[in-house]
């Protein structure tokens, strides 16, 4: 079954306060337990803010670690899931799930090679 | 001997979207599809055209496709090839190939496309047209054409945009999006964006193909007869709206003798047609706008408060700037240019020529001659075709002052 990633797009700054963002986080539990029945979850993770990143690059053997995050953006990626689903249509329609519960937007990108 | 390219034409989309559902991937379609047709430059001059051209188009190219995966095979494939010949070996009747059709359309106008690219595939898949021609519709060099249908058929391959006509509950929206699809197709061609030519009569004509194949493959959609009869009636005009030496003919000045009558009993049959099932949207209204124009002998004939009645309708149904100009102009006829203008001086739509050119027009009958040069020179350094400059500077030459 294909896989797609759904990427959580978030605006940079604070995380909005807990009277915004609990009901946000039971909805997104309540898009993943479905996801879960429907046997379309692969794997899904929220992340740390990008300023806690740190990246490691090749250089002529050696390895340069530098302060990240790699690309500076007003908005950036806070969280996937991973979906199967038969087609595009499919992912899609987890995708409005998701956007619908975090109020952001997704971004629905299809997996090339998966478990590679 | 009936013209090889045209029934190349005729039967290139019929082919490719049978073979698409076949071989399950557009480009391998397609390249059978070649095959076919190049076996029938080779054959057809000797043997004679046969009975069925389109079906023995499509006949041949699944054997081609058969004869590919044979040579290329590996096991996978060779089971894929003798589901092949196993899949309905009689030429597929005409109702099957009405669903592949369909399923062709609403993939190449999915919503997960670029625009551009709904556009280029369905002139491409459906509509037959070559790369060349699709390039020449849009005035971009082929190259660049083919790179943006490569590109647009890599993603309908790797994301896995699906084959299929949508569910009910989608169709709706995702019949709004072919409709758009093929309406964009008219309108740049009716009013070309760029060029010296108003009209782009290939585009036209690609666009009341179009139309008249998606009416003819949902004819229950009252949106999508209200779409074909919008481009009909536009469709009657072209002769009468563009003048001898090129110029643009706007609708009070047309010689509507040059209407094409057929074309226009045509239209307003449909308009009349769904209207009566009484789910009237966009495209409809619109349509039966251009069917009070139609009705009316002369300009001055024109029932202009039945064509703001339906212009308030239709701001309902669809509101925005363009809409609003529009109606606007139907206002200036109903109430007169002062009520008019003020709803244009309202407005917003930036980086068009139409705004601008409607002031200059509601300014000019105004007697406010110096205002409406100042609109007119607004306008001329916002339009993109020469034909639509001369007419304004026409108009410009015609108020008092410089």
């Amino acid at each position: 079954m294909p896989q797609y990633l759904l990427s959580l797009i978030q605006p940079a700054g604070e995380a909005p306060p807990p009277e915004v963002l609990d009901p946000i986080m039971r909805d997104v539990a309540a898009v993943t337990a479905a996801m879960r029945a429907a046997g379309a979850w692969v794997f899904s993770a929220g992340l740390h803010a990008p300023e806690t990143a740190t990246v490691v690059r090749p250089a002529g053997g050696e390895f340069l670690v530098t302060d990240g995050p790699y690309v500076e953006a007003k908005e950036h990626v806070g969280g996937f899931t991973v979906v199967e689903a038969e087609d595009l249509d499919a992912a899609l329609a987890w995708g409005r799930e998701v956007a619908r519960a975090t109020t952001l937007p997704v971004e629905v990108r299809p997996v090339a090679k998966p478990g590679v | 001997m009936p013209d090889v390219e045209a029934v190349f034409r005729e039967s290139y989309g019929r082919a490719v979207a049978v073979l698409t559902r076949l071989l399950g991937d557009i480009d391998a379609a397609e390249e059978a599809v070649q095959d076919a047709f190049l076996t029938a430059v080779q054959r057809w001059p000797a043997e004679g055209v046969p009975p069925s051209p389109a079906g023995w188009i499509v006949t041949t190219a699944r054997n081609r496709a058969i004869d590919r995966v044979r040579r290329e095979s590996t096991r996978t494939d060779r089971y894929r090839a003798a589901a092949l010949l196993a899949d309905d070996s009689p030429p597929p009747e005409e109702g099957a190939v009405r669903d592949d059709r369909l399923r062709m359309l609403f993939t190449c106008c999915h919503p997960a496309l670029a625009p551009a690219a709904r556009v280029a595939l369905t002139l491409r898949l459906v509509g037959g047209l070559s790369t060349a021609e699709v390039a020449h519709a849009f005035l971009v060099p082929e190259a660049t054409m083919a790179q943006r249908l490569v590109r647009a058929k890599a993603k309908i391959r790797d994301a896995r945009i699906p084959y299929r006509v949508p569910a009910e509950a989608d169709l709706p929206d995702r019949l709004a999006g072919v409709l758009a699809v093929v309406h964009l197709v008219y309108t740049e061609g009716h009013t070309a964006s760029s060029g010296d030519r108003l009209v782009r009569t290939d585009l036209c004509a690609e666009a009341v193909r179009l139309a008249r194949e998606l009416a003819g493959l949902m004819p229950d959609e009252p949106e999508v007869l209200g779409l074909l009869a919008l481009v009909l009636l536009a469709e009657s005009r072209r002769a009468a709206r563009v003048g001898p030496d090129g110029s643009l003919v706007p609708l009070p000045e047309q010689d509507r003798s040059l209407w094409d009558a057929a074309l226009v009993a045509e239209g307003q049959e449909l308009v009349r047609r769904c209207l009566r099932r009484g789910a009237p949207g966009p495209y409809q209204v619109q349509a039966a706008i251009q069917a009070v124009h139609s009705d009316a002998a002369t300009a001055a004939d024109t029932d202009w408060s039945q064509v703001l009645a339906l212009y308030d309708h239709l701001v309902a149904l669809t509101p925005g700037p363009v809409v609003a100009l529009n109606r606007a102009v139907a206002v200036a006829e109903v109430e007169g240019p002062a009520a008019a203008l003020a709803l244009v001086e309202a407005l917003d739509l930036p980086r068009t020529h139409l705004l601008p050119a409607v002031r200059a027009d509601l300014l000019r009958r105004l007697g406010r001659d110096a205002e409406a040069a100042a609109a007119y020179d607004e306008a001329l350094a916002l339009v993109g075709t020469s034909v639509e400059r001369d007419f304004l500077q026409r108009r410009r030459a015609g108020v008092a002052g410089t």
